[in-house]
């Protein structure tokens, strides 16, 4: 346990973890299989490997990385689609850093730009918005991406467009949605997932009673958790003693932040904006239904994908790749044939090796001490 | 992107009340309050309120002690550096 020192409150942490061992033989399913307990996002895989939480935890619980990383899980194709329009004549094409060196089927968009196409890193839409009005003679797009967490700053974003009358910014939009995501886990037959821990900032903006389903439906335990390790311990001693106790409920360890009702304003920016989509386009998941938002017709000014022509190819990952079964949690992260070879965060074949909230570059960076000291274990 | 960085707020625009100037980690830019501000939150009432800002918007009101821990333990992570700097670059 290196790392408990490190905490903001190593004696709490040593006691949630002495009370989750005494939970572990009160709960029924160990005594078949180690239980699963996926965290639904990419920021918690990073606190968990950042902290090497896994290690600190008894055999009998193991983290399933869950899809929560949206730069992770845009496919090729999208990829394709944003080079093709970063590349038309007289476009500003800006992104967040994150998406900047996934991997296209032909190029990245750092690729793009060194041979010349205008894309530039934001921080926000907004820096996007004030490049379509400072270029006036330009069409600035901006890559929409990410689950609800984001997508109320590109509602807003398109609705102060209207506001100040400007026609040259669109948005070419990639936002997901969680709850078809989890859904599509939970049906999944490769998957048994005992337990969630539920993103903290989604939940922020769509508070914690579109997770009902996951409790009454699934009768599985949900427990929306803070990114402090110490709030994902706390949360996973949260859904074992759920487990132990018999029960499945959604519990909120993370209300500091997190009010049960969300965000009306954000809410109410993003049902203005935009609307479901029929299906959308998943790395390693395929496709699942409603599980993307486009624009509105309303906005539709504001749509690059109205405006301009979207090739929208559908592109298979390349062969050797694996980061649908490591998306899907059928392997870990160094099981993947080329992980650590031909897949390095500097030389990335997968978009997991790209983001430091993709579960094969939070391996990469953090994870290695701790297989070796399995593989170790595993040969005394 | 989706760990937000915690910031304080500094002044409200004057003639855009949902805009304001937020101070974070240092660097002071221009915010959007839209979802922070409400009836019992007015704008002028949030000078010195800290928030948390995704993406250039202010998402949600956190106390001061909150704040620090999470700024504590973003710079462990290396994220508040990457944010600063992506906040700084932008447009380029
Ligand atoms: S190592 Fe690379 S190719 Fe393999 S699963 Fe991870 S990101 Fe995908």
């Amino acid at each position: 346990m290196k790392y408990v020192d490190e905490f903001r409150d190593p004696v709490k942490a040593r006691t949630l973890l002495n009370e989750i061992n005494e939970l572990i033989p009160k709960i029924e399913i160990v005594k078949d299989r180690p239980l699963q307990i996926m965290e639904v996002c990419g920021g918690h895989t990073h606190s968990i490997f950042r902290y090497g939480l896994q290690n600190m935890l008894p055999c009998e619980v193991e983290f399933v990385h869950g899809p929560g990383c949206p730069v992770c899980v845009l496919p090729m194709g999208r990829l394709d689609d944003c080079v093709a329009l970063a590349e038309l004549p007289h476009v500003i094409f800006t992104t967040f850093g994150d998406a900047m060196r996934v991997p296209g089927s032909k190029k990245s968009l750092l690729q793009a730009k060194a041979e010349g196409a205008d894309v530039r890193m934001v921080y926000s839409p907004l820096d996007s918005l004030k490049l379509a009005k400072e270029n006036p003679d330009k069409e600035v797009i901006f890559f929409g991406l990410g689950f609800e967490t984001t997508m109320p700053s590109t509602a807003l974003t398109v609705l102060q467009a209207k506001h100040d009358g400007i026609k040259n910014f669109s948005l070419f939009c990639n936002h997901i949605t969680i709850i078809p995501t989890i859904k599509a886990i939970l049906d999944s037959p490769q998957l048994e997932i005992d337990g969630f821990l539920g993103p903290g900032h989604v939940s922020m903006v769509i508070g914690i009673r579109p997770y009902d389903f996951i409790a009454d439906h699934y009768h599985k335990p949900i427990v929306v958790a803070g990114f402090e390790p110490l709030d994902v311990l706390h949360s996973m001693w949260m859904v074992l003693k759920q487990l132990a106790e018999g029960r499945h409920e959604v519990e909120n360890q993370y209300n500091r932040i997190v009010p049960s009702t969300g965000s009306v304003p954000a809410l109410e920016a993003v049902q203005e904006v935009f609307e479901l989509r029929e299906f959308f386009e998943w790395r390693g998941l395929g496709s699942i239904d409603h599980s993307g938002v486009r624009v509105r017709d309303q906005y539709a000014d504001w749509d690059s994908e109205r405006k301009f022509p979207v090739p929208n190819l559908k592109i298979a990952d390349p062969k050797a790749c694996q980061c649908g079964e490591v998306l899907k949690g059928v392997i870990k992260p160094h099981q993947c044939k080329i992980f650590g070879t031909q897949c390095t965060p500097e030389m990335p074949m997968g978009a997991l090796m790209v983001s430091t909230e993709g579960a094969c570059a939070a391996y990469y960076n953090y994870g290695r001490v701790n297989i070796t000291r399995n593989s170790a274990a595993a040969t005394v | 992107m989706c760990l937000g960085i915690p910031g304080r707020i500094i002044s409200i625009d004057e003639k855009i009340p949902k805009l304001a100037i937020v101070d974070v980690g240092g660097v002071r830019r221009q915010i959007n309050i839209a979802c922070i501000v409400d009836e019992d939150h007015p704008p002028e009432s949030c000078v010195g309120d800290w928030v948390l800002v995704h993406v250039g918007f202010a998402m949600s009101r956190i106390n001061e002690q909150e704040a620090a821990e999470t700024l504590r333990l973003l710079e462990e992570m290396g994220e508040v550096q990457a944010e600063i700097a992506a906040m700084q670059a932008s447009g380029t």
